[in-house]
């Protein structure tokens, strides 16, 4: 395969995998948010977080194996598993590989969720909001590209939604419904 | 021999038993082990704690399991209107201790753990002292730890997870105790009154138990002397009501079980009897044997206002339809109580206490819901008048108040 | 009475139809009350067997899960995010 073909490869599926991320982060946010609508039912933003996840996943690895595969390129596995083992831009290339296994550990805890317990994907999923600024500040620091108009565009809007989301998550009281109430609660406890 | 068990013996005054004039006056146990679990089926005793399960099935799904065992004495005695634990724990100490090391020994536990309401004072400081009394061996498998003050605290996983983690809260079942309970051992969770019942089968017999077996209630509310008496297992109410010196008023009707039993008309309730299977048999529960009388010159409504109140205050705030289905069933009867309903009230009350029971973790809201729907029914020409608006007639004292 | 109608079925003798004997007794809901958070997919993705309360918590309806709904059922048991969820042997839901 041409190196020109996996350059632009590469390229595109990193600007798709961010855009898809950005929609996980979203939808994410907007499902601990608890937001129902008419024809957009609870589980639905959810289940889309999950299937998006999965998408993006798949365009990642896409990036990732065209990456390393160009020989224009000259990056070794390392690059792509070893967080700032590379020789080329080895910041900001490293902060993909960081991101990306992030997203990995997220991944395998939730399709483990029944096993390890909420609490414990809870804490793993906490990640989440590490993982992705490390994926836009990577696109922002890598590609060759990054001043040119359409992916600054891209990342922008990325990160205006995400943003966006994110203000409304924190400015939102906290959606466990019985927090007030076992504020409340008489003490259950007394000397052993 | 007269037909007390529990309590004759020494007289209240002079403290609690000891053990050398238990023994002289009781003798020692002759069943045990699977003997006793044997006699106990016979014997068709139910547990005293307020579900009224049978204790030999409890003893047997205990012992059956593989591993160390635990027996917990429940003394929590949460239950506000409940004395009788308290009663027996501080006057027949060794009554109950010797069927706590019944128990152990039938179920195969080394391990004893003995739950006292923590503000229970005489009654810890007599289960103490009872202990010291005890042989070696026996005083060894013993740990004495002090529920917290609440309705929920004697609930068997909250009692549980007190001596796992040091707070009484309720937890999901399955596990069910008997399964992992103590340390996640299989643990018999057992009341202390259905303690010192084994304890009197063990030496007399289920046949004896069958004929002339007591039980403990705590009569209270406008009756003439408001206390623990033991009566003959299916006396009737109004005979019970007669031992603690009568009606001090006309009485409108009696709440039998506790806060977590149900409200019958005096007429219908004066001869029913206090039989664990007679009052299942007729819809209703013995739970935890009180029996508190509210005079015809008290409003129903109000005073079950008063109760649910309490009920959803005690909630432990662990599920949400008991915080909010509780919350709003004790609301809208305090409005109705207070006289000033909601055009709904009434009607929503029927429907919250119908989807209550089976939607929490314990069984903190189907007591509730039990009782708010004997009110319904029991009160229901005095629900009526407060929904309309059109006042109460009656005063509005709570249950326990007693003699006026 | 309109606001208790939907419950009447509860507790209707006949409301679940009778299973022949000798049949296992069929899978039902069953619900852990206390990580349960009142999200409610639980009950928009099988409406047939769960309701929710006005405060958002689930009431399981009568009976076991109809067969042709298993797969609807095994689906909201993996979409409820506090695993308050599970789908039991039983002859009806808890």
């Amino acid at each position: 395969m041409s190196s020109q073909v996996l350059w632009y490869t590469t390229r595109g599926a990193g600007a798709v995998s961010l855009v898809l991320l950005s929609a996980v982060a979203c939808l994410g946010l907007l499902t601990r948010l608890r937001v129902r609508g008419q024809g957009w039912p609870s589980f639905l933003s959810a289940a889309v977080h999950q299937d998006l996840a999965l998408v993006s996943l798949f365009f990642l690895l896409l990036h990732i194996v065209t990456a390393v595969v160009d020989p224009f390129t000259n990056l070794g596995i390392a690059a792509a598993t070893v967080p700032f083992g590379s020789a080329y831009r080895t910041l900001w290339l490293g902060l993909g590989t960081l991101s990306f296994e992030l997203g990995i550990a997220i991944g395998l805890t939730s399709l483990a969720r029944r096993a390890i317990g909420v609490r414990a994907w809870r804490a793993v999923h906490w990640l989440a909001y590490a993982c992705w600024p490390l994926a836009v500040l990577h696109g922002l620091g890598t590609g060759t590209d990054s001043h040119s108009a359409w992916l600054v565009g891209i990342t922008v809007s990325c990160c205006s939604g995400v943003l966006i989301c994110l203000v409304w998550r924190l400015a939102s009281a906290p959606v466990d419904p019985l927090a007030g109430a076992r504020a409340a609660r008489l003490p259950a406890e007394g000397v052993r | 021999m007269s037909g007390s068990w529990f309590l004759s013996g020494p007289a209240p005054r002079e403290g609690a038993e000891t053990g050398r004039a238990h023994i002289q006056r009781l003798g020692a146990p002759s069943l045990t082990g699977a003997a006793l679990i044997e006699a106990l089926e016979r014997s068709g005793l139910r547990g005293r704690g307020g579900a009224g399960f049978p204790v030999s099935r409890k003893w047997r799904s205990v012992a059956e399991r593989r591993g160390p065992r635990v027996v917990l004495a429940n003394g929590a005695e949460g239950e506000p209107l409940s004395s009788k634990d308290r009663v027996l724990m501080r006057h027949r100490p060794h009554l109950v201790l010797d069927g706590a090391v019944l128990a152990a020994s039938a179920v195969g536990a080394r391990q004893v753990v003995l739950y006292v309401g923590r503000e229970h004072f005489d009654a810890a400081e007599a289960m103490l002292r009872a202990l010291a009394e005890r042989p070696p061996r026996e005083r060894r498998r013993f740990r004495v730890l002090r529920a917290p003050v609440g309705y929920v605290s004697g609930e068997e996983t909250a009692a549980v997870h007190f001596v796992n983690r040091g707070i009484a809260l309720p937890t999901s079942t399955p596990p069910r105790p008997f399964e992992a309970g103590v340390g996640g051992r299989p643990t018999l969770v057992q009341n202390v009154e259905s303690l010192a019942s084994v304890a009197l089968i063990a030496r007399l017999g289920d046949g004896w138990f069958r004929d002339h077996g007591t039980l403990l209630i705590t009569v209270t509310g406008s009756v003439g002397r408001p206390g623990v008496f033991e009566v003959p297992l299916g006396t009737p109410l109004g005979e019970a009501v007669e031992r603690s010196g009568g009606r001090s008023h006309a009485i409108q009707a009696l709440l039998v079980g506790g806060y977590f039993g149900g409200w019958i008309g005096a007429g219908e309730a004066w001869n029913l009897p206090l039989h664990p299977d007679r009052l299942r048999e007729a819809g209703r529960s013995l739970g935890c044997g009180v029996v508190a009388a509210l005079p015809a010159s008290a409003c129903g409504v109000a005073a079950t206002a008063g109760i649910a109140g309490y009920l959803a205050e005690q909630s432990v705030r662990q599920c949400g339809p008991c915080v909010f289905g509780l919350g709003a069933i004790a609301a809208a009867l305090g409005r109705l109580a207070d006289g000033w309903p909601e055009p709904h009230d009434l009607v929503r009350l029927e429907r919250w206490s119908a989807e209550l029971p089976g939607r929490g973790a314990c069984r903190h809201p189907d007591g509730a819901a039990g009782l708010v729907r004997s009110a319904l029914t029991v009160f229901d020409e005095d629900f009526r008048l407060h929904q309309a608006r059109r006042g109460c007639m009656m005063d509005r004292r709570p249950v326990a108040a007693g003699a006026a | 009475m309109g606001e208790s109608s939907e419950l009447v079925g509860r507790t209707r003798p006949g409301a679940t139809p009778p299973r022949p004997r000798g049949a296992p007794p069929g899978f039902s809901l069953a619900f852990d009350r206390i990580r349960c958070d009142g999200r409610g997919y639980c009950a928009e993705l099988l409406p047939e067997k769960v309701l929710l309360d006005e405060w958002g918590y689930p009431i399981a309806t009568p009976g076991p899960v109809p067969q042709h709904l298993l797969d609807h059922a095994r689906r909201a048991v993996s979409a409820c995010p506090m695993l308050a969820l599970r789908l039991v042997e039983a002859p009806s839901s808890r």
